[in-house]
């Protein structure tokens, strides 16, 4: 028998260390060997912490939302007793969640123990690097990723094959592959989990790429908002250089390669390739001109090429199993599998890895389970803040690159961001808008002032001080920005404004001229009253801040308008649903 | 007789001593300027001018061009942090689910907006961008000397409640 509890950071935030430890202790107290090991995110979010107990013949049990306090309980029935704690279990339901999905490049994440390399070798690691040095020219493995149909998972969907081939073509020796693990689109964890979860398929992708192009160095760029993810990647990395799967003659044969971390200190411009190499070479992430690419004048001037987690993370598999295997997964056009994170107003949050051109609607309400206390499903956000909200009559659309291109949306990194009524559109394209505000990195004035700019008309509209032709003007400024600023960062900028304003202009109309905000969310258009339901409990009148209400004991109180800071406080803490918001 | 050599310099490498093996292997190494950046803000907590400065003598790297640096980072400071540094997570996921009013909170209850730090020094408060558990939403994570801890669904009551107990144990 042995126990295995997830701790990506979503675990480790929910308690999974506590809850591990408690095992530990609890197994101790009994002078029992079992042992208690690590793994990395399963991708059920919402069911952490988690904890896999396999029994001699590996069979497994599954149990869910385990606190340090359920720990004895599951001991005595499980592993005393012999019988599964129904009550913690997993519901069929929840196991739903996986079994609707196809798992490539989350193949081991939640299965095997990240920081063990042999439990990866296990599961048949390293051998798509072994059969490529032994069996295939670097030609013949960029055939076989041309096969595959493989885009890059990081936003664009730039064919992968083709940038290998680039920097392949090349001239000069010296040639560096950077994988580029700055996630930085808010709401977006996937790079996370892969990192976390399984650091070494991302190396051997990253050891097949540097064979296939002809480098011999490796750069992580990690953002350094991954503690763990960084930790976990060193001891990857020093566990495969002791096996002799990094450094000089990998697997005995001719190709040397090894790899360095590099972590990022927080710039969401630095997605952009040439800011990332600039920001790799010490300097303030800007982006420049392109040409020449990266491919061919990349890190010190020479042939880099740049490659998400992700996307490096399918490529043993592909190895492994063929590009044409690969292939059968998706459309034509967009090939495999992809990584989503579920997150907002969704039930069951988490990671998913579907077939590409599966349709929302599946994603959403098939995995994810549909809307968080059964609301009415409003708009789904994605790509970030490049990206844009697809409305939910939209919700059959097949999530491929064309498809969500078509809706003014991205597929972008895979974040999904589901909202629901109670989410005002005006008000994510002013939070994106602050964003991109603050990210922007000073070079190009329309993306400079020009965002700027229409935060300022954003804000003023969700403040009440929206004026007849805002709304032309946004569109406006758009248009100018996306032709007039230099990298993707300003291009894509103004996308949620405008996918916003194609899909829910009444809601800026509301705003502007009927100073109402339709899902009661900006501040400045709404106000609290106090129903009849009131029974004078008195609850609200000790939580509000401000003293803005009043009332005898068992007598219906009163907010005074003029004092209430509309903090909501009052509204929460009414047992009788008697203070609403209108 | 030689004049009485300035010691300067030799005084300024007692003073940040903690830096020199990192100064050691990076110094002279181009394209190393983040990362000496971050382990001097590791060990010292923040940038200070002076600490600016000594990087400069040592890399060859002009001042300015560190704080060129220095200022388009989210993560480096150049003032003094509280014994935890809190950051909060402003992503997608957790401004859907009531980030704004996590914040106010904590400004309400603490008396400093984003970036500042508590006369006691106690506290600081940060936000950022994304720290990718969007399904624990809102989320925030706290660092001090004891290592990071995210805190995960977080309200106005649970933020408060961690933030009185970190204060009694400071």
């Amino acid at each position: 028998m042995r126990i295995v509890v997830g701790q990506g950071s979503c675990g480790v935030a929910t308690g999974a260390k506590k809850t591990a430890q408690e095992f530990e202790n609890i197994l101790n107290e009994n002078k029992m060997d079992i042992p208690v090991s690590v793994t990395g995110c399963i991708g059920t979010c919402y069911l952490e912490p988690i904890v896999d107990i396999y029994n001699d013949d590996e069979e497994l049990t599954r149990y869910v939302g385990v606190q340090p306090a359920d720990v004895e309980a599951i001991f005595k029935s499980h592993i005393i007793d012999g019988k599964v704690l129904e009550e913690k279990a997993i519901t069929a339901d929840d196991s739903l969640f996986l079994e609707k999905q196809e798992r490539i490049v989350l193949r081991n994440c939640g299965v095997i123990n990240p920081e063990n390399i042999d439990e990866y070798i296990a599961r048949g690691g390293y051998k798509a690097i072994e059969h490529a040095l032994k069996d295939l020219t670097p030609e013949e493995v960029i055939e076989e990723i041309k096969i595959s149909g493989l885009r890059g998972r990081g936003g664009a969907g730039f064919p992968t094959w083709f940038k290998w081939n680039a920097a392949k073509e090349a001239p000069g020796h010296e040639k560096y592959l950077v994988c580029n693990a700055d996630e930085g689109d808010p709401g977006a964890f996937m790079d996370r989990s892969v990192l976390e979860g399984d650091p070494h398929s991302l190396l051997e992708g990253m050891i097949i790429a540097g064979y296939a192009m002809g480098a011999s160095e490796g750069i992580i760029y990690c953002r350094a908002e991954y503690p763990l993810a960084i930790k976990r990647l060193e001891i990857a990395m020093a566990q495969a250089r002791e096996r002799g799967l990094l450094g000089k003659k990998i697997f005995g044969r001719g190709f040397d390669f090894d790899i360095s971390i590099k972590a990022g200190a927080g710039a969401f411009v630095c997605g952009e390739e040439t800011a990332l190499i600039a920001s790799l070479e010490g300097q303030r992430g800007m982006p420049r001109l392109k040409p020449p690419f990266p491919a061919e004048q990349g890190y010190w001037r020479k042939p880099t090429d740049i490659n998400n987690v992700e996307t490096l993370a399918n490529v043993p598999w592909i190895l492994i199993n063929g590009g044409k295997a690969f292939a059968e997964y998706g459309t034509d056009k967009s090939s495999g599998t992809k990584v989503f994170a579920l997150a907002g107003k969704i039930k069951r949050g988490g990671l998913v890895e579907v077939p590409m051109g599966m349709t929302l609607r599946d994603i959403l309400f098939g995995i994810g389970g549909g809307i968080k206390n059964d609301r009415e499903f409003k708009a789904v956000q994605m790509g970030g803040p490049s990206g844009g909200c697809i409305p939910a009559e939209l919700i059959d659309t097949p999530v491929t690159y064309e498809d969500i291109s078509k809706t003014g949306a991205i597929v972008g990194s895979g974040g999904m961001i589901v909202m629901d009524e109670d989410t005002c559109m005006v008000d994510m394209a002013r939070y994106f808008l602050n964003f991109t505000r603050d990210e922007s990195c000073g070079k190009c004035t329309y993306c400079r002032v020009g965002t700027k700019r229409m935060l300022e008309i954003l804000e003023r509209i969700t403040e009440g001080q929206g004026k007849p032709g805002d709304i032309e003007l946004l569109e406006e400024l758009a248009s100018k920005i996306k032709d007039g600023a230099l990298c993707g960062l300003g291009q894509t900028a103004p996308n949620p404004v405008l996918t916003t304003i194609k899909y829910f202009r009444n809601e800026y109309e509301d705003h502007i001229y009927r100073k109402k905000c339709t899902a009661k969310s900006c501040k400045a258009l709404i106000s609290y009253e106090i129903t009849d339901a009131c029974k004078g409990c008195t609850a609200c009148t000790k939580k509000c801040p401000v003293n803005a209400i009043s009332g005898s004991v068992k007598k219906k109180h009163e907010i005074d308008m003029e004092l209430c800071v509309k903090c909501g406080r009052c509204a929460s803490s009414c047992k009788f649903d008697a203070i609403i918001k209108k | 007789m030689a004049a009485k050599g300035c010691n300067c310099e030799a005084n300024r490498r007692e003073q940040f001593k903690e830096l020199e093996p990192v100064m050691q292997k990076l110094a002279d190494v181009p394209g190393s300027l983040i990362t000496i950046l971050q382990e001097a803000q590791g060990i010292y907590g923040y940038l200070s001018t002076e600490l600016i400065n000594y990087i400069s003598e040592r890399t060859g790297i002009t001042p300015a061009r560190i704080y060129g640096v220095a200022t388009f980072y989210a993560q480096f400071r150049l003032q003094p942090i509280g014994k935890y540094l809190i950051m909060l997570c402003k992503g997608t996921a957790c401004h859907v689910n009531g980030a704004d009013m996590i914040e106010e909170a904590i400004c309400d209850h603490l008396g400093i907006v984003d970036g500042e730090t508590t006369e006691d020094e106690i506290f600081t408060l940060n936000n950022v961008a994304c720290l990718g558990c969007c399904s624990l939403a809102p989320v925030m994570m706290i660092r001090s000397a004891e290592g990071d801890e995210t805190f995960g669904n977080l309200t106005k009551d649970k933020v408060i409640k961690i933030l009185d107990d970190l204060k009694e144990r400071a």
